[in-house]
């Protein structure tokens, strides 16, 4: 199903809602959709076989992601971030682009021959006066939805695809259509070219909830904001939140009384930052929702009774939840497998396999990586407790080889950060002439904590087997995180690893 | 009779309902809207026009899935109208969706 027939739905039944605001412009439902019929019409008045976006998140970007759709052409969101050089080469990956971007981002931009060009403003003027709603023309549900560049931590980017029919699949198995009410806001302050960026603005058109956007993210701004616009839910990669709290305990002020829900993802969360989070939110619903660019999006959940159930339980079994990923989406199966493709039982590390009809587990350039059965290994190593809750110990690539041990790096760290004076830890392959690799912990003492390298060998030699503990630990202010949160486990390993 | 299969869009000859199949083994199957079969959306409505029979009129509504009563077919109504869904001559039923937690 067209993912554009969402937003005809909500359109239809609630055209003078809003759908987003965004630094002072806003947009209703059906504001939104001619907008979108327009830039649907321009693509193929052009003929353009897709579209590159190139701007921070706003109203552009939904107007973008939906007259793509219309059209039936990719939409490509692309990083800001990355260097002119790296933009280039993204762009001259893609088909014939119409490329939509800021005047800003412009700057020192040499372009591609066949592409072309409109500013993002533009996509929020002309809007044709008659719209037919999508659902009255054939689509392919097989087509292109959104091409989604994965952030590369492991090499160069991969072009992921996602196609209409896993993105719906993806929506009408989460929410329910139009279940908002007339009061909710959701504050959207991830980048629109992170699939949770996607995700969002999906979710929240069939919900027919008003999205808030922050295009920049700062701790200050978005708790103003949230105020401001009484925002009653929001989505945040773990070093927003991690932001948020420092903010909170820095100034003391309140968290806004509207917000009744916080969803995390895009990274590790550390155990003591959702801690912190959870008591100085009493009342908001937290969840962790896991997912990959290639599974659009959320795949398990640790929901909000989980994480209470968790931070107030003395069992440690139901404790050590926290840090898990929760358990799948009731249409997702989620399966452990030894290295020669073997189910494996609870309890049982190995590889963890994904499959549903939101898994696209597709590229641009390699195709589809699903196997026969439909199921997409998704590289990271992990395993299912007895109740189905699902652990990461951290990506297969990570893997620590130690005289022919394989080590996970996630159990080590789990462990460290368990520490009292710990605030945060990451654990890498270091060269060792006696085992080939070796265990390296980088380690982010909490503000005004001593704790020495010895100290925290004997917290993980009391707790794990001996060829666990970290041969050399480093104490360092920060690890590196990518700007969505993902540990950049290769630049410790350059720097320590040696 | 018209071969269902995911992504197939339907809508009604006697009212405004639009549904899409969201599930089904490739089956043939009579799927009616008020009493009348479906049409396809680019399909014209049957000349002399047929009218909404009173045993099918309990109305669709927009976002609601239904199922057959062998849980083998599902549809997304994408627009409601006034009449009632059926699969051969069989009432479809709204599927309850179970509510999640927001992830997004």
């Amino acid at each position: 199903m067209n993912i554009a027939i969402l937003l005809d739905m909500a359109a239809d039944t609630w055209p003078t809602r809003t759908a987003v605001c965004c630094s002072g412009q806003s947009l209703t439902y059906e504001e939104l959709r001619r907008l979108a019929a327009g830039t649907a019409r321009r693509l193929r008045d052009c003929g353009a076989r897709s579209l590159a976006f190139l701007d921070l998140n706003g109203p552009a970007a939904a107007v973008a992601l939906y007259g793509a759709a219309r059209a039936e052409v990719p939409h490509v969101p692309l990083n800001y971030r990355l260097s002119r050089g790296e933009i280039e080469s993204l762009l001259r990956r893609l088909d014939e682009p119409l490329i939509v971007a800021a005047s800003s981002q412009l700057e020192g931009l040499r372009l591609p021959a066949d592409a072309q060009l409109t500013h993002s403003e533009a996509l929020l003027r002309e809007a044709p006066g008659q719209v037919a709603p999508v659902h009255a023309i054939e689509h392919d549900p097989d087509a292109i939805a959104v091409q989604l560049f994965t952030s590369g931590t492991t090499g160069a980017p991969k072009a992921a695809v996602l196609r209409h029919a896993h993105l719906s699949a993806y929506v009408l198995a989460t929410v329910e259509f139009g279940s908002a009410g007339e009061d909710e806001a959701a504050l959207i302050s991830v980048p629109p070219y992170h699939v949770a960026g996607v995700a969002a603005l999906l979710s929240s058109t069939y919900a027919a909830r008003r999205m808030v956007i922050l295009p920049e993210f700062d701790a200050a701004a978005w708790l103003e904001l949230a105020a401001v616009e009484r925002a009653t839910q929001a989505f945040l990669v773990p070093t927003m939140l991690g932001r948020i709290v420092g903010q909170l305990q820095l100034s003391g002020e309140v968290p806004p009384s509207t917000l009744r829900a916080i969803a995390y993802g895009g990274g590790g969360m550390p155990g003591t930052v959702i801690e912190r989070a959870m008591r100085l939110f009493p009342a908001v619903d937290f969840a962790n929702a896991y997912g990959l660019t290639e599974t659009s999006s959320t795949i398990c959940l640790l929901g909000p009774e989980d994480h209470r159930s968790a931070l107030a339980s003395e069992d440690s079994e139901v404790r050590a939840r926290l840090g898990s990923i929760g358990r799948p989406l009731p249409a997702v199966e989620v399966q452990i497998r030894d290295e020669a493709g073997n189910a494996l039982g609870a309890g049982r590390h190995g590889l963890v396999f994904v499959r549903g009809a939101q898994v696209s587990g597709e590229y641009r350039e390699s195709g589809s990586q699903l196997d026969a059965d439909g199921w997409f290994g998704t590289r990271n190593r992990g395993w299912i407790d007895e109740a189905g809750y699902v652990f990461l110990d951290g990506r297969a690539d990570d893997v620590i080889v130690r005289g022919g041990e394989n080590i996970s790096p996630g159990e080590i760290e789990a462990v460290l950060r368990e520490h009292p004076a710990v605030y945060d830890a990451a654990v890498f392959a270091i060269a060792s002439e006696e085992w080939g690799e070796a265990v390296g912990a980088a380690v982010v003492p909490l503000p005004g904590r001593n704790v020495t390298t010895v100290e925290l060998q004997d917290w993980v030699r009391a707790r794990l087997r001996g060829s666990r503990v970290p041969e050399r630990v480093m104490l360092c202010d920060q690890l590196p995180y990518n700007d969505m949160g993902k540990l950049l486990r290769r630049e410790l390993r350059r720097e320590f690893g040696g | 009779m018209k071969t269902l299969k995911p992504g197939l869009r339907l809508k009604s000859a006697v009212c405004a309902t639009e549904i899409m199949v969201i599930r089904a083994p490739s089956l043939d199957a009579v799927l009616a809207c008020g009493g009348t079969e479906m049409l396809g959306m680019a399909e014209a409505a049957p000349a002399g026009g047929a009218i909404l029979s009173a045993n099918h009129a309990a109305g669709t509504l927009i976002g609601k899935r239904y199922v057959d009563a062998l849980d083998r077919v599902e549809v997304l109504c994408t627009r409601g109208g006034d009449g009632s869904l059926s699969l051969d001559g069989v009432a479809m039923t709204v599927k309850q969706a179970k509510a999640l937690p927001s992830s997004d």
